[in-house]
């Protein structure tokens, strides 16, 4: 009995197996092979060693898309997770039309990539774009956004904060979470509203800023889209995001083999900015025994 | 996970807080706050309306204007004779359609072995799963590319698209496995008994259950599916198989497409999708998120 299950068990996780192995696995290992080598497509690959690492290193456009990417990923996850957290509490406040807010700022994290940048190309225009408008009206003069290298990463922050919707509705789930029973404590003892919200608020919620910073650092590692369409990675490389190099590298020059070589870098990069993030935690995000199912 | 999504309910209670006016003031300072933000979230879509129903070649307007004056709907007949967009728009529909199709059946599928059966290494096989969605796709994509399109000879066909879904994305895994654990084993005892094959009961007791995970998935595969950019940009280089994603940037290089009002008649139809189905079942939508990040 115990041997057919096992047998149907199987069956039943095939598929996944199966894509597992063949485009999972299968590729990460080739991929690996590949960063060893010099490859174009319809050539073989001829084994280079340790070639594209060291190639790496003395590439400028390299080292200017792994700061561009950076100093991205360390502006737009940090503001984003603040935004996200202050647009939850103000949507879990007990007044009426919330529902309506709530779709307001979820729907832009429908819309994603393509139709962003389209519309964003418009609204950062320098002089007649919504952005310089409304800086206007304060009396700032608004800066060229996507012309100006010192601006354009700017643009992008602000650009991705249009999309916080996502993270927005996790942290409402999470404030809603909270027990009563724990503010009620902490207002006996005397305590104000800023203390309760350090003191009650952020641990409990923080697996879920965990869990956000996480989600968000290996996104940002990821933009693509917007830099391919809005500005490909101009002006002089400002937007030269790392993914946009290594599509270059791949798909517009052919250089797989170096490209492979990038993909490796990424994928450690990710994995120690994650390793960093998750061994940090221990100090600062607070379990409690009880516990989700 | 119905619970978390149709209570939305506040946490604080005003017991002994202070006065009326204080009250007064704290909802006013409330208000002013949301409509100020959710404003500056709307303005984008607000401004791309107005932008797509003005007569084109009019440019950009300064002051910008929020709310149309004129609706003017020829701009959206025009994008289709600009660029074939009905043929764009059919090929995204059906790659969004199979491949959401395909994520469906086999993230069940998969999900119900993990969930209802036990063989050996099962939880060995399942953190694997869980590992798998961290690993960043430029990491498989450049095998892949040379897997499709010169193992298989598949460039320039939705192959490399839409057969990936129909072997178990592991979000989906991971979201349905999850609900399936909800699910009483005794249901599937019974039907043992009854003679039912796990097959049988997979297809005729669990997966009608799942309903409302399957449609959470299926709106999250659908979104993803129809933004994707990355993907058809990779593989598909006949602008007659372009997607919209595609089509909609071919549009912005194209003869008379950088004009403002097609760009945004275009992009309006192209995110119309997502926004309708959001509506339609907006409490998927938010429980699937909320499952993601509080059970993750």
């Amino acid at each position: 009995m115990a041997r057919r299950e096992a047998i149907v068990g199987f069956i039943f996780i095939s598929p996944w197996l199966l894509g597992f192995i063949v485009f999972l696995a299968g590729p990460i290992l080739v991929s690996l092979y590949l960063s060893f080598t010099t490859y174009k497509p319809g050539l073989t690959p001829v084994f280079t060693g340790l070639a594209n690492y060291t190639r790496m290193f003395s590439d400028g456009l390299f080292y200017q898309s792994l700061r561009v990417t950076s100093i991205y990923t360390l502006f737009s996850v940090p503001v984003s997770l603040v935004t996200a957290l202050v647009l939850a509490i103000l949507l879990n406040q007990r007044v009426p039309g919330q529902r309506l807010f709530r779709t307001i700022f979820y729907l832009p994290s429908l819309i994603s990539g393509v139709a962003v940048a389209i519309v964003f190309a418009w609204i950062f225009n320098a002089r007649y774009g919504i952005v310089n408008y409304l800086l206007s009206i304060v009396g700032i003069a608004g800066p060229n956004w996507l012309g100006d290298p010192d601006y354009t990463l700017s643009a992008f922050v602000l650009m991705s904060l249009w999309g916080v919707g996502g993270t927005t509705v996790i942290f409402i789930a999470a404030l809603q979470g909270v027990p009563a029973a724990l503010y009620e404590a902490a207002e006996l003892d005397g305590a104000n509203n800023w203390q309760r919200f350090w003191n009650v608020t952020i641990p409990l919620i923080s697996p879920v800023i965990l869990f956000a910073l996480v989600t968000g650092v290996i996104a940002t590692f990821q933009t693509f889209a917007t830099s391919y369409i809005l500005t490909r990675g101009g002006p002089s490389n400002a937007s030269l995001f790392y993914l946009l190099y290594l599509y270059q590298n791949a798909f517009s020059w052919f250089e797989m083999g170096y490209a492979s070589a990038l993909a490796w870098f990424l994928f450690l990069i990710i994995l120690i900015c994650t390793g960093i993030l998750l061994r940090s935690s221990s100090m600062w995000v607070h379990y409690e025994g009880l516990g989700r199912k | 996970m119905a619970t978390i999504a149709s209570n939305i309910s506040p946490t604080r209670r005003m017991k002994n807080g202070p006065g009326a006016a204080a009250r007064v003031v704290r909802i006013v300072i409330i208000y002013a706050l949301l409509i100020g933000v959710g404003a500056a979230f709307l303005l984008p879509f607000l401004w791309a309306v107005t932008s797509s129903l003005r007569s084109a070649g009019a440019g950009l307007r300064f002051p910008p204007e929020f709310l149309p004056r004129e609706f003017n709907f020829s701009n959206y007949p025009k994008v289709f004779e600009l660029i074939p967009f009905a043929r764009f728009f059919g090929n995204s529909i059906l790659v969004t359609t199979i491949s959401v199709i395909g994520e469906c059946l086999s993230a069940s599928f998969v999900a119900f072995g993990f969930a209802r059966l036990r063989f050996p290494g099962r939880n060995v096989l399942f953190v694997v799963l869980l590992t798998t969605m961290m690993i960043p796709y430029p990491v498989t994509m450049i095998p892949s590319f040379i897997l499709w399109v010169r193992g298989l000879g598949m460039a320039n066909t939705f192959g490399p698209l839409i057969i990936p879904p129909f072997f178990g994305p592991a979000f989906s895994i991971f979201l349905l496995r999850q609900f399936f654990m909800t699910v009483s084993m005794e249901l599937d005892e019974a039907a043992k008994v009854d003679g039912a094959s796990e097959f049988r009961i997979y297809w005729q007791i669990i997966l009608p259950l799942a309903k409302p995970a399957l449609a959470t998935i299926a709106i999250f595969s659908f979104i993803a599916t129809w933004n994707d950019f990355l993907t058809p940009l990779i593989y598909l280089s006949d602008s007659n198989l372009y997607t919209l994603a595609l089509g909609i940037n071919f549009l912005r290089n194209f003869r008379g497409g950088g004009e403002l009002a097609y760009q945004m008649a275009a992009t309006i139809m192209f995110v119309a999708p997502s926004i309708i189905i959001y509506f339609v079942s907006q409490r998927y939508v938010i429980e699937g998120i909320v499952t993601t990040g509080l059970k993750g």
